[in-house]
This record gives structure tokens, C-alpha cells and sequence, in this order.
């Protein structure tokens, strides 16, 4: 071969080489951009035991081994047009609610991790047999739209209130005065946040045409105050103080120094 | 007939009774084998796992339990020093679509045109770094998020909803754009057994003193390339890409093909 040839097929190959690198970025751009978004979505309900939404989608294999434990057919897998990570299972509370089976089946099963029984760690030591205490889950929250809410209107309705499983501690009900009659009780159903599990059993009773009561995953349904404000009056939350980085609580000035020191404030 | 089809008639028992299986323990509850390909319960006793999506998930950043990777591991023992890369002949349930489409397109006659696209049989290597390196970047098992074979199985198992329109996009591939495009050029999961197949025990022995050199096996075969001795010289299909579906066996009218165990020690002294 002479030198010319020797450097045209050099170059081809290099060519070939460059024009590979860009089809495998160009086709990983366009994989990743689907699982990017795909896996943002975060309104899928996961089974009890459920480690948080990022880890558990790290975490979950897809085998489907909850699925199969469930004896109410409340967990399905995600296929492509379920919006959610593709595989991994989830529960829609309006078709199928989470009955909290008190033995958790679902979650022993799961080979992965993803369903983790020391989420489900009774608060309160129990008998050694009980290693599950599902009234711990938190599979999500109930929020409840007043707007459609029947018994906000001051139509009795309790469906919701019966159905929870705790009732009487999840969802309360709570005397108003009808305003409207100026004669008649509000019989208002109340979430309570803390004991609240995600189960959905509300959501499934509600009469509603579109239940008025509904579950979101507790990512979703949450704020989060921040390290701005603390509870002075609750020594856990003060807790908190003592847990900040200390460049965060030791200001160089005193609060009242920093609120009249005007002077940075004016330009010149 | 039977010698001209056993492999084939073998290998779709083998596929569907994996198939059933898994959808008898979700039907009914049955405890041979629970849960997928991905991850699977047998006897409830000893997990198996995928040992490529056990990759994606610790690049991913997660650490799973000892049950599930202990259970990758005894997978990965098994094809890679036993049985090569006959999980996809013998167990991937899309392999049923991938060779329906192969078998269409011969019937066709179709002219192969190979490297469309830049595609070629070492594309599927880099898919396989590329999904470890995705998932590592994205926090979650990239290929899993879209694998058609998990659609095809969980689709069996569970329901397809849309995923039937992968599968299917998959199989249109195979059939108008590239002979075998999606196992022999793209499918990771296939690189990853093909890769770590080269030593394994059962492998395709060719006789070339019986060979007559009538080159019906290199069309049966769906990764032609690797049939390179043939004709020529004595001795295994070597290539980790031979997937043991025995196509070249049952086509051969000479008997110079045949499964035999690879005696690794012994060729060594013959070259
Ligand atoms: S607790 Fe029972 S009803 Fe709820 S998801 Fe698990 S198995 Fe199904
Ligand atoms: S059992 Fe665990 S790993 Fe399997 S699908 Fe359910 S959550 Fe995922
Ligand atoms: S069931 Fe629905 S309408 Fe009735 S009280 Fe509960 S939220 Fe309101
Ligand atoms: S190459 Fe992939 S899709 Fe094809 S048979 Fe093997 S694992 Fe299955
Ligand atoms: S060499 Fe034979 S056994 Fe291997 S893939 Fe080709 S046809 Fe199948």
C-alpha cells in the first residue's frame, strides 16, 4: 500500500469511529431522555414498606413478586402507558385500595429490598410474632377538596370516615354549625396527617362522581419548612438546631446588630 | 422430521414452560417459579436474578439484598461456565418474536443488507456500557426501563397494556430493517451473555472431515459470523455470540455438527 492509501483508509476508519461515537450518542440521548422521564413521574402510590420514591425505583426489580402476594389484585405493574417507572408496582386507591392486610404479605416477598419490614416496625413493642405493623405504612396521604366534599355542603355523608381503618384516628369527624340553616351540624370528615396511611379505602368509598376525598403520594402532598423556623416548644424539633452546620447558626453578628446595620444597605 | 427439528420443537417447550410457570404462579398461585426473568423465587427456595440488571442497579447506586444478588451470581456461573449464551435461545421469551421475524424474512428471501445505520453485531457491546453508564447517570436501571423483553414477559405475566407496541416495534425492526437487528446488534442483555460465553462448557463441535461444504448452516444460523471454521477446520464454535439454539445442527445433512462439551484443556494442546 502506498502512503496515500494507507492514510485514505485511515481516515475511514477514523470516519466510521466518529460517525459510530455519534450514533451511540445520539441513541443514548434519546434512551436517556425516555427514562429521565419516565421516572420523574412521581404519582404512583407504592405498596406498604416502600422505600422513598428515588430509592425505590433504584431499588425495585420488577419482579413482580408483590403483585403476586396481594390477595386483593390492589397492586399492578407499570406497563408503558402507566406513566410511572416501567415495571415497578403501584395501586390505584379508586379501583383497588390497599385492604392493609395485617400480615403485609406484599412486603417479605420482594427479594430487592424495595419493600423494606423495618419500615413497618410496630411503634409500640408488640409481641415478638409481629414484625409488621401495617398501620405504620404511609403509602401515602388523603387530602380532602372541601369544594366537593358532600358533607362540607351539609349533606350527611360519612362514607369516608367509615371505610378508613382507622377510623376515629386517620380521618376524624368534626362538629361546624351550618351557617347556611343557621339551625343544623357539619359533620366534617378530617385527614390527620400522622396517622393517616395511604391506603385509599376513603378514596374507594367516596360517593362523589370523582371522590373528593383522594390519596397523593406523601412527597407530593408535603411542604417542608426548612431550617428557617423551629419549634421551640418541642424538644425533637429542636433537635434540629443542634443538627445544622455551624456556619448556618453562628451568625458574626446578633440578630439585632444585623437588623440595624443599615449602613450596607446605601450605595456610596 | 424429528432429527431436522428437535432443537426447535425442545427449545419452545423449554420457553413456554417458562412462560407458564410464570403465569401459573400469578394465576393460581403455584410455587415453582414465582416472580420474572428479571428476578424469580424457585421452589421457594432459591432466588436467580438477572445478572445484568443486578449491574444496572448497583451503577445505579443501590446495593439489593444478598438474596437477589447471590442469585445473579448463580446465573451468571451457569451460563458463563456451562451453558453459554443458551439463555437466548432457550429461555428469553422475546426470542419467540425475534426468530418469527428471522423465519419470515428467509421465507421472504430478502437480500441482507447489513450495517444499516452503522449498525453492526459490536453495536450491542457498547448498548451494554451504554445502560450501565445511563443508569449510573440517571439513578435507576436504564435498560430495565425499557427493555422489551421485560415488556414481552411481564406483558405474558401481567398484562401488556402498551407494552405490546414495543414488542412489536421490535419484531418490525427484525423483519423490513435488520436481519436479526435486535438481538444480534442491539439486545444488551444478549451482549452480556455473549460476552462472558466464550468458555463455557456446552458448545457446537464441527467435524470437517464430514463437511461438504454445502453451506446450508451459515443462512440457519442467526449469527453467522461465528460459523468462521467451517468447512475449513475441526473444532468448536468458540464465539460467545452462538446463542446453542442448534439451527446449524438441524440443517446439516452431513453430520458435521453436533452439542458437545467443550474440552478447553485438550484443543489448547492441539493448536
Ligand atoms: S397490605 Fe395487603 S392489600 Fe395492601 S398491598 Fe399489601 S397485600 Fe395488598
Ligand atoms: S416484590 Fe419488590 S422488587 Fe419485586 S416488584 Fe415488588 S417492590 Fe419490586
Ligand atoms: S365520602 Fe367523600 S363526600 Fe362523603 S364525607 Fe368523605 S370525602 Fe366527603
Ligand atoms: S439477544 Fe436479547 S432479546 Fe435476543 S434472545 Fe438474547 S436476551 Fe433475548
Ligand atoms: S452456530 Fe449453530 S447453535 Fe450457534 S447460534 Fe448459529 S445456528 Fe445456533
Amino acid at each position: 500500500m502506498s502512503d496515500d492509501q494507507l492514510n485514505a483508509s485511515r481516515r475511514d476508519a477514523l470516519k466510521t469511529m466518529f460517525r459510530g461515537a455519534g450514533v451511540l450518542g445520539l441513541g443514548g440521548m434519546a434512551w436517556g431522555g425516555v427514562v429521565d422521564g419516565l421516572k420523574a413521574s412521581e404519582l404512583a402510590l407504592r405498596p406498604p414498606g416502600a422505600l422513598a420514591e428515588k430509592s425505590f425505583i433504584k431499588a425495585c426489580v420488577r419482579c413482580g413478586s408483590c403483585v403476586e402476594a396481594c390477595p386483593y389484585d390492589a397492586l399492578n405493574l407499570a406497563t408503558v402507558d402507566d406513566h410511572t417507572a416501567i415495571g415497578t408496582p403501584f395501586f390505584v386507591p379508586r379501583e383497588t385500595p390497599c385492604y392493609m392486610c395485617t400480615d403485609v404479605p406484599c412486603v417479605p416477598i420482594c427479594p430487592s429490598g424495595a419493600l423494606d419490614s423495618e419500615l413497618l416496625k410496630p411503634s409500640e413493642p408488640t409481641e415478638a410474632s409481629e414484625r409488621m405493623d401495617i398501620n405504620t405504612a404511609r403509602m401515602g396521604v388523603a387530602m380532602i377538596d372541601e369544594d366537593a366534599c358532600l358533607a362540607f355542603w351539609g349533606i350527611q355523608c360519612d362514607a369516608c370516615y367509615r371505610a378508613c381503618p382507622l377510623m376515629g384516628k386517620a380521618i376524624t369527624l368534626e362538629f361546624r354549625r351550618n351557617d347556611r340553616t343557621g339551625k343544623h351540624a357539619l359533620l366534617e370528615p378530617h385527614i390527620n396527617r400522622t396517622a393517616c396511611t395511604g391506603c385509599g379505602l376513603c378514596e374507594h368509598a367516596c360517593v362523589t362522581e370523582k371522590p373528593a376525598v383522594f390519596v397523593l403520594p406523601k412527597e407530593l402532598a408535603s411542604g417542608k419548612v426548612g431550617n428557617h423556623y423551629i419549634k421551640g416548644w418541642d424538644k425533637r424539633d429542636e433537635k434540629r438546631l443542634h443538627e445544622l452546620k455551624e456556619e448556618q447558626k453562628n451568625r458574626s453578628q446578633s440578630a439585632e446588630d444585623y437588623l440595624n446595620d443599615w449602613e450596607d444597605l446605601i450605595d456610596e | 422430521m424429528w432429527a431436522r427439528n428437535k432443537y426447535i420443537v425442545l427449545r419452545r417447550i423449554v420457553q413456554l414452560l417458562f412462560l407458564a410457570l410464570f403465569a401459573a404462579a400469578n394465576l393460581w398461585g403455584w410455587k415453582v417459579l414465582m416472580g420474572n426473568y428479571s428476578t424469580a423465587l424457585v421452589m421457594e427456595t432459591v432466588y436467580l436474578s438477572d445478572p445484568y440488571m443486578v449491574l444496572q442497579t448497583l451503577a445505579a447506586g443501590f446495593l439489593l439484598s444478598a438474596d437477589a444478588l447471590i442469585g445473579a451470581l448463580i446465573i451468571l456461573m451457569f451460563y458463563a461456565a456451562i451453558a453459554g449464551r443458551s439463555f437466548c435461545s432457550w429461555v428469553c421469551p422475546l426470542n419467540l418474536v425475534t426468530d418469527l421475524a428471522f423465519r419470515m424474512r428467509k421465507k421472504l428471501s430478502w437480500r441482507k443488507k447489513e450495517n444499516i445505520m452503522l449498525l453492526g453485531r459490536n453495536s450491542r457491546y457498547w448498548i451494554l456500557v451504554l445502560g450501565l453508564l445511563l443508569s449510573a447517570i440517571l439513578g435507576v436501571a436504564a435498560f430495565e426501563m425499557i427493555s422489551p423483553i421485560g415488556m414481552m414477559h411481564r406483558g405474558v405475566i401481567f398484562g401488556f397494556g402498551m407494552g405490546w407496541a414495543v414488542v412489536l416495534m421490535v419484531f418490525l425492526f427484525d423483519l423490513f430493517v435488520l436481519e436479526n437487528g435486535w438481538c444480534g446488534h442491539l439486545c444488551p442483555l444478549g451482549a452480556f451473555y455473549s460476552g462472558l460465553s466464550r468458555f463455557a462448557l456446552i458448545k457446537v463441535k464441527h467435524q470437517a472431515e464430514n463437511c461438504s461444504n454445502c453451506n446450508k448452516c451459515f443462512p440457519a444460523c442467526h449469527e453467522p459470523q461465528v460459523l468462521d471454521i467451517i468447512g475449513k477446520q475441526s473444532g468448536f464454535i468458540r464465539s460467545g455470540a452462538c446463542s446453542s439454539c442448534g439451527r446449524c445442527i438441524e440443517v446439516c445433512e452431513d453430520n458435521a455438527l453436533k452439542f458437545s462439551i467443550n474440552n478447553y484443556k485438550k484443543h489448547r494442546r492441539e493448536l
